[in-house]
């Protein structure tokens, strides 16, 4: 079974992405595209476990009153340096009150670990041979001046 | 100014921390040159033509005597001795090792200082104007709300991969010294009926190759909602604007292309979430920001009669009139110390320059010094008494020349000669322009030019808002220099036109001198070229420099 972090810990994981818009899986597990939810929802639930996932393009505005159905929301990285998923996770927790597993998937780097905590996620697919020594980055910093997901007042509260 | 405390101070050094395991796993090949790139820029690490350049963060262009001192001690130990001010109040080493970095960020943050977001596609350094807190024009010192913005924009974790670089500047006096119409934010201090401090919001404007005067999206937005208000504009930027392509990344791309009332509209949108929120400033907050910029001990000092001052000497009398501007402070005056000698690349200070500045910071002043955005220093505090003791140390530095705010002041990006984005050179351009006007009577009787020199279409040399632009390009692998006139900054900000073709090097001073005669030949009685440019348009101007 692949190894992803989930929680500050490396954990074995069963979910696998899916990303064919077009045919559907034939069981659960997987982590589906928003189009293929969209289109296909009743069957996929006919699947079992089924999580979805959205492209940098696709706000999380889009999954609409699916959200807290979830228990796991992707947001996908198409290239470390596209920023948008860091707003989408501060979205889902902070406007759409989704409380479920938070997972960062495609290319994103260790390097922004402690960021992507900072903004919602809770479970990182980094693609990595060394996931133990990643670990490390979640300390990268003890605080923050601004408040977010972790932190939920800003530092000149708390001085 | 502002002192670290131990919060602020331990951030810093985790900073340092991570930066040297980056690097470190760098050097060991663990991460990928494309991975290590946003990472060094963040922490103001280029990789140049000939060597990495770091620009180390000057935030609000404000800098202390035991600062400087430490900027001196680091050139000589890891660069070759001398600093350059940019046009975003900064300082640039051009010769630091990639190796060696790690241990610079290390001496820097002794002294509270930083290379934090000076580059990469993030909230840049926070800029301001240069005479914030001694202005005579001021409304309101805007320093404490810039170290407010400093510290919510330092490692926002939703910010720090937009889709394009993000500058923000404040302006709090009437004349704007800022830029603010120019910026990716702008922020301008006005004061409502009542006297409450309000800020007005201009998004949207920027330099580069598409020039941008910025939109006002608020005429007056309330001081506790400035976090809330910056971070609603942030979001919807980070969302919306486009990463297809990096000249189109800008966020005056995304305003123009949603209309500046659509922009706003979707702002106020997301700060319907955030507004009143745990990020809404304190009282105490300001109140704390601003205790870190309250008036030295200033003395209680006769206002003297700067025509009576000027009467000691001559070249003194020159120095006082274009280097000095009005205190708020009766008995006191801002001394502005010119890095433009000719010959000298502009912005560029040596060591031992930087370590006597330090001195004459502390002896002319409260030890408060500061850098602008035309690459020049300032001495805030200074007594009137002293002024003439001050000017005579000044000539001895070779940072007296009587040039500022005249067409010698010229602001010049560091160009080809350093720069790897450079289309062609920028400092022998600017040292040819300053040769061919060596005659200072003539400078001065042109009275107020900003000429401004970019090495490409990046603009760090700000040519669009210069009232002279000059824009190296590239024709065939030859360098050429597009001229523009009629740019300016300031409240009523505008983009120079293009004159016409680009003009070989060796052409360019002859064609700054056909502008310049055409100028005075039309010029009214003590009209600014910028008025006389306004009032005639370009085609008089075209005709004499294409004939």
């Amino acid at each position: 079974m692949p190894k992803i972090i989930k929680d500050l810990n490396v954990v074995e994981d069963s979910w696998q992405v899916w990303r064919d818009t077009e045919s559907l899986p034939t069981s659960g597990g997987y982590i589906v595209p928003l189009a293929l939810w969209q289109a296909h929802k009743d069957a996929l639930l006919a699947l079992g476990d089924i999580a979805v996932f959205l492209a940098s393009d696709q706000s999380p505005k889009l999954l609409g009153a699916d959200i807290n159905s979830f228990a796991l929301i992707a947001v996908d990285f198409p290239k470390f340096a596209d920023g948008r998923g860091f707003s989408y996770g501060r979205e889902l927790r902070e406007q759409h009150g989704f409380t479920g597993e938070l997972r960062a998937i495609g290319d994103f780097m260790r390097d922004q670990l402690y960021f992507l905590k900072r903004c919602g996620f809770n479970s990182f697919a980094l693609q990595s041979d060394e996931l133990d020594e990643a670990l490390a980055s979640f300390n990268d910093f003890s605080d923050a001046y601004q408040p977010s997901i972790d932190q939920a007042l800003p530092i000149f509260r708390r001085r | 100014m502002y002192a670290y405390d131990q919060f602020d101070r331990q951030l810093v050094s985790q900073r340092v921390a991570q930066f040297r395991d980056q690097t470190q796993r760098y050097l060991e090949g663990k991460i990928s040159d494309e991975q290590f790139l946003p990472l060094r820029l963040q922490n103001g690490l280029y990789i140049q033509r000939l060597a990495p350049m770091l620009r180390i963060a000057v935030p609000y262009g404000t800098l202390n005597a035991e600062q400087l001192r430490k900027l001196a001690s680091i050139t000589r130990k890891y660069d070759k001795g001398y600093a350059h001010i940019s046009t975003r109040q900064n300082v640039q080493l051009n010769w630091p090792k990639l190796e060696e970095v790690p241990d610079i960020l290390e001496e820097l943050a002794e002294v509270e200082m930083h290379a934090v977001q000076t580059s990469g596609n993030c909230i840049r350094n926070v800029t301001a104007d240069q005479f914030s807190g001694v202005a005579a024009d001021e409304v309101e010192d805007a320093r404490a709300y810039c170290e407010i913005i400093r510290q919510w924009s330092t490692f926002h974790p939703e910010f720090a991969f937009l889709p394009r670089k993000f500058k923000i500047a404040v302006c709090g006096s009437a004349s704007d010294r800022a830029a603010v119409m120019v910026h990716d934010i702008g922020l301008q201090i006005v004061k409502d009926a009542a006297g409450n401090t309000a800020f007005k919001v201009i998004v949207g404007g920027g330099l580069g190759r598409t020039p941008v005067i910025g939109s006002v999206i608020n005429e007056a937005l309330e001081p506790k909602h400035l976090l809330t208000y910056l971070e609603a504009i942030l979001r919807v930027y980070n969302q919306l604007g486009r990463r297809d392509n990096k000249f189109k990344a800008r966020i005056k791309i995304l305003v123009r292309a949603m209309g500046a009332e659509a922009f706003k509209a979707d702002v106020e949108k997301e700060w319907a979430h955030i507004k009143d929120g745990a990020l809404s400033l304190t009282d105490e907050e300001i109140s704390r920001a601003q205790s870190f910029f309250q008036p030295p001990a200033y003395e209680s000092l006769p206002q003297q009669d700067m025509q009576a001052l000027a009467l000691e000497n001559a070249d003194f009398a020159r120095w006082l009139q274009h280097n000095t501007h009005a205190h708020k402070v009766a008995g006191y005056r801002i001394v502005t110390l010119a890095l433009k000698t000719t010959g000298v690349a502009p912005g560029d200070v040596t060591a031992e320059q930087l370590e006597v500045i330090a001195d004459l910071g502390e002896r002319y002043g409260f030890g408060e010094i500061r850098s602008t955005h035309q690459q020049n220093i300032v001495l805030p505090d200074v007594r009137q008494q002293d002024l003439l003791a001050l000017w005579k140390e000044l000539v001895e530095l070779e940072v007296a020349s009587p040039v500022v705010g005249t067409l010698n002041d010229i602001i010049c990006c560091p160009g080809g000669d350093f720069c790897s984005l450079a289309n062609a050179k920028s400092i022998p351009i600017a040292e040819a322009i300053q040769r061919r006007f060596e005659d200072l009577d003539y400078v001065y009787d042109l009275g107020e030019i900003e000429l401004n020199i970019s090495g490409c279409m990046n603009a760090c040399g700000h040519h669009h808002i210069g009232n002279i632009g000059i824009l190296g390009v590239d024709k065939k692998g030859q360098e050429f220099y597009q001229i523009s006139l009629g740019g300016s900054q300031g409240l009523d900000a505008s983009i120079g036109k293009i004159l016409g073709p680009s003009f070989a090097q060796d052409e360019v001073p002859n064609v700054i001198e056909k502008v310049l005669e055409t100028f005075v030949s039309l010029r009214q009685p003590e009209e600014r070229f910028l008025d006389t440019f306004r009032r005639v348009g370009m085609d008089p101007f075209k005709e004499r420099a294409y004939a």
